[in-house]
């Protein structure tokens, strides 16, 4: 491999021109409020399951008080707060933080355009199956066009209506009477619980594929996440 | 391979937003360092992990969602009534005390203490309270813990009791203390909410002793702890000496549905 690269880039990004020599490819992947997001909200959604976790330990079930019927008995090792009033401190605080997060990730996306990278759209329906048989079935790898292939788009979609359920079941769960209509929509405050709850392992679902490809896809592919460029891309 | 339009379009956009510019190695490791670095903020989310600042951060993000909350609580708003047909049974209503089930309230004795910015402080008597208009509702009632059952409840409505007793209305807080030493405060607007009850009877029956004979708080608006029962002292107050028995153990004191 050469020791030099030609870069692709985002003109706002940085306004210095250094002198250019040519030949490996580099490719700006990552707009800065889209790694800034995802690592802050990385944090957020570990404090919000834990302590959340936490907040169920209380009553580990979603029928009557009276008799009580638990679920399950979530391990106090695995929950954030030591004890209820803890957990809700934690949660409580970290959901403005989460959803801050979420807000800025979607202004940003929407206002920049860049939502096309990620946005699933019918148009990357086809794309799926290819996808699907190459990481499950060892089919052949369909080339590759842009930063997210189609499958990848459909999970970072998901991922994202999953997180802005998360905030509105949560909204029911903390005021069913103050958003009494969106309680409505899930049925009342009894069945927010379990939406929210729900939604919940959705998303810890898709962050176990996440991490998982992440391993796949190693090093190079991780780095981009955090510095924006990925060095020869398998794209054009 | 078939190209479709769309990703034509795709493409057409990305290469209008970037530019091809060259550079070696080693300023390519000056770029992706700069944009490392600026990543930095999210290390200051890792001062939550710091023993020093932890418990005074947590503070201040509850008391911000305790503001956030009394922003959004709507005085006219009324929390959803619910049919006959849908209430707990009064056996599967849960008995929450903090300490003990029955403080062993001398019915026959028992008087409520008003005291503070009131024109008639003083004892009042349960058929006071009784005599103000009487009102039942069928009500979700919230526990912190997550569960809820859907009680009948009845009661005079504590804005009517504010009036009775000539309350200055312009203050900003009501406390109440309670037969087994719990206490509670609340907002002025909860206090005035239509629905805000001191309470008497449920399920159309005298209040037994375990769910606060003769007198607790019933408040649709609030989560449960908030609805102190065996009521002793009710003060009317711009300032909180006391906020709360599980406030004070680290809960929310707004904590408004």
């Amino acid at each position: 491999m050469s020791a030099t690269i030609e870069i692709t880039r985002n003109p706002e990004q940085d306004k210095d021109d250094a002198a250019p020599i040519v030949t490996g490819r580099a490719v700006y992947e990552h707009p800065y409020m889209v790694r800034l997001c995802h690592w802050i909200n990385t944090v957020a959604l570990f404090v919000m399951v834990g302590s959340g976790l936490q907040i169920f330990r209380a009553f580990p079930s979603f029928g009557a008080k009276i008799p009580q019927k638990d679920l399950l008995h979530w391990p106090k090792a695995f929950a954030i707060g030591g004890w209820l009033g803890g957990a809700l401190q934690w949660h409580l605080t970290f959901m403005w933080i989460y959803m801050g997060t979420g807000v800025l990730y979607l202004g940003y996306q929407i206002f920049s355009g860049n939502y096309r990278q990620v946005l699933f759209t019918r148009r990357d329906v086809p794309g799926v199956w290819p996808m699907v048989n190459h990481y499950f079935f060892f089919g052949p790898m369909p080339p590759a066009r842009e930063a997210y292939n189609p499958l990848q788009k459909q999970a970072y979609t998901t991922a994202i209506l999953l997180g802005v359920l998360s905030v509105l079941t949560g909204l029911v769960v903390w005021k069913p009477i103050q958003f009494s209509w969106l309680a409505w929509m899930m049925g009342g405050f009894h069945y927010a619980r379990i939406w929210h709850f729900a939604v919940m392992w959705a998303i810890l679902f898709f962050v176990l594929g996440h991490l998982v490809m992440v391993i796949l896809h190693g090093w190079n592919n991780f780095l981009s996440m955090l510095t924006g460029w990925k060095k020869d891309p398998d794209y054009e | 391979m078939e190209e479709s339009e769309e990703w034509v379009s795709k493409a057409k956009f990305m290469k209008a937003k970037n530019i091809v510019r060259r550079m070696d190695e080693k300023q390519f490791r000056g770029v992706t360092r700069r944009e490392l670095l600026k990543l930095t903020p999210v290390i200051a989310v890792g001062a939550f992990a710091i023993p020093a600042f932890q418990k005074g951060l947590l503070k201040k993000g509850l008391g911000f969602s305790d503001w956030a909350s009394a922003r959004m609580f709507r005085t006219g708003h009324l929390a959803t009534t619910f049919d006959n047909a849908d209430l707990t049974p009064p056996a599967k209503f849960p008995i929450n005390g903090y300490d003990i089930d029955d403080p062993g309230v001398d019915l026959d004795t028992w008087t409520l203490n008003v005291t503070g910015a009131v024109q008639k402080p003083g004892p009042y008597k349960l058929s006071q309270v009784q005599a103000l208009p009487r009102v039942r509702q069928n009500t979700r009632h919230v526990c912190v813990e997550g569960w809820d059952v859907i009680g009948r409840f009845g009661g005079a409505r504590l804005s009517d009791f504010l009036q009775l007793i000539g309350a200055d209305m312009t203050s900003k807080y009501i406390t109440v203390n309670c037969a087994d030493d719990y206490y509670e405060s609340l907002d002025w607007e909860t206090a005035m909410h239509p629905q805000t009850l001191l309470c008497y009877e449920m399920y159309e029956q005298p209040l037994s002793r375990e769910h606060g004979a003769p007198l607790r708080l019933q408040i649709p608006t609030k989560v449960g702890y908030k609805q102190a029962k065996y009521l002793t002292d009710l003060k009317v107050t711009n300032v909180l000496d006391r906020v709360g028995y599980w406030e004070d153990q680290g809960y929310s004191w707004f904590y408004g549905l």
